[in-house]
């Protein structure tokens, strides 16, 4: 597959864009997966597929094959969808105050919690998760779904999101204790 | 004894661990063992969260959304705005009404309750002020970048968390304006959005050449006057009509 990616770079780069159909037919699928778990919004991942090929080919000439096709390319969707979910939490704290501990928040319009008996059944759980998603920092999301759905380790991440590995690795471990205050009573209940 | 941490607990369950004593730890610990067991049934809970499944054809679906932006996006987007300088300027201004209105009605409007018992002219002329709005506050940033003639470096950090908060709503127009069929706008708005990411992907501290090319860049794309002429002419259309005896229609 890298190698095919690797031919299809190579004729793109040659002066042939419709080379770049190839690239875009073969990785679509995988970058708008990504780009959901980022946004939790379907629209917006549409969006970001097309805005992350588009910048790939833009940027194709900086692509130099270290990493795989693929890796580089999730590179730039991360990217893409933490500046979509930066934007958004900046327009939704201009209408809502900062947590007490000064991090970016997500003002969503989230349920009272159910009772334990409500969730006993895990489509009752996934119910929570999005907005449970939706509470983490822009970063935290990225850094979080970057290890746990798309299985980069912290040195990845770090790459991928421009930051220090211990940047990534205090990212993942602030979203997993959120996701876990949020979800953890619900998942006690459904064991 | 000492406990796990959090963190080697997360690092535990990802694999990641650069101890061996931790898994010996686990099976020695109760303690550790159940708080590692609960991390688990939240992190395992998670993978219950799937993303959609685009269909078979959805790559080609993509492709067919973005080959004909391919040619203009290899090349700066300060270039390729000839197609401004044809007679469609009327049309598009025309074609503004029509944007506004197909978004208070409903199809990406995100307040359609509350706008929902106003009169079709005073909603429009709302949105007319909402993206009459949104293309000011977007000449601000570039006005400032074009008229910064700092020597030294510069942050442009603010200047760029402002573009990055224009560029979602830039979207909410741009896709708006290509719902109701209006290329026109939604060319206007695709390139301020470029435009705007451009500015958002700089580095944030830019030396005065840097900044020369910034300059440069946004005064080749004439971006400024076209923003000025569609903001007058929405402007204009903000005006309520005057009927025929001289008082204003509301």
């Amino acid at each position: 597959m890298e190698n095919s990616d690797a031919a299809a770079v190579a004729e793109v780069r040659a002066g042939d864009p419709d080379a770049f159909r190839v690239l875009v037919e073969r990785h679509s699928r995988s970058v708008f997966r990504l780009a959901f778990r980022m946004t939790g919004n379907e629209q917006d991942a549409e969006d970001l597929v097309q805005e992350t090929f588009l910048r790939a080919y833009r940027q194709l000439g900086r692509f130099d094959g270290r990493a795989g096709f693929s890796t580089w390319l999730y590179r730039i969707a991360a990217n893409c969808s933490l500046d979509l979910i930066r934007a958004r939490k900046r327009r939704q704290e201009q209408q809502a105050p900062v947590d007490e501990e000064g991090q970016e928040v997500t003002i969503v319009a989230v349920a009272e919690a159910p009772t334990p008996d409500r969730l006993a059944f895990s489509g009752e759980l996934q119910r929570l998760i999005g907005p449970a998603l939706n509470r983490l920092s822009a970063m935290e999301r990225a850094a979080f779904v970057l290890r746990h759905y798309e299985g980069m380790c912290m040195e990845e991440i770090a790459g991928a999101l421009g930051v220090h590995t211990g940047a990534a690795k205090h990212s993942v471990f602030r979203a997993v204790q959120k996701l876990r205050r949020a979800l953890e009573p619900a998942v006690g209940s459904a064991k | 004894m000492k406990h796990l941490s959090q963190e080697e607990l997360i690092l535990e369950y990802y694999g990641e661990r650069r101890n061996d004593g931790i898994r010996q730890h686990l099976e020695a610990c109760a303690s550790c063992r159940v708080s590692f067991e609960s991390l688990a049934r939240v992190l395992n809970a998670m993978n219950d969260f799937e993303a959609p499944e685009p269909s078979t054809v959805y790559g080609s679906r993509v492709w067919h959304q973005i080959a004909p932006r391919l040619g203009e996006s290899r090349q700066s987007w300060w270039s390729g705005f000839s197609w401004w300088f044809t007679p469609r300027l009327a049309a598009i201004s025309a074609m503004a009404a029509l944007l506004v209105v197909a978004f208070l009605a409903g199809r990406v409007s995100q307040r359609p309750r509350e706008m929902a018992g106003l009169s079709g002219p005073v909603r429009e002329r709302i949105m007319l002020v909402a993206v009459g709005e949104h293309l000011e506050r977007s000449q601000m940033i570039l006005v400032e970048l074009v008229n910064n003639e700092a020597k030294g470096p510069v942050d442009i950090s603010g200047e760029q968390r402002r573009a990055e908060d224009l560029i979602s709503e830039n979207r909410l127009y741009r896709q708006a304006a290509l719902k109701s069929g209006d290329k026109g706008i939604s060319n206007v708005l695709d390139e301020l959005e470029r435009v705007l990411l451009d500015i958002a992907h700089e580095p944030s501290k830019l030396d005065s050449a840097e900044l020369q090319q910034v300059r440069e860049r946004i005064e080749a794309a004439g971006i400024l006057f076209k923003i000025r002429v569609v903001g007058s002419n929405l402007r204009e259309r903000e005006k309520p009509p005057i009927t025929a005896k001289g008082t204003k229609a509301l």
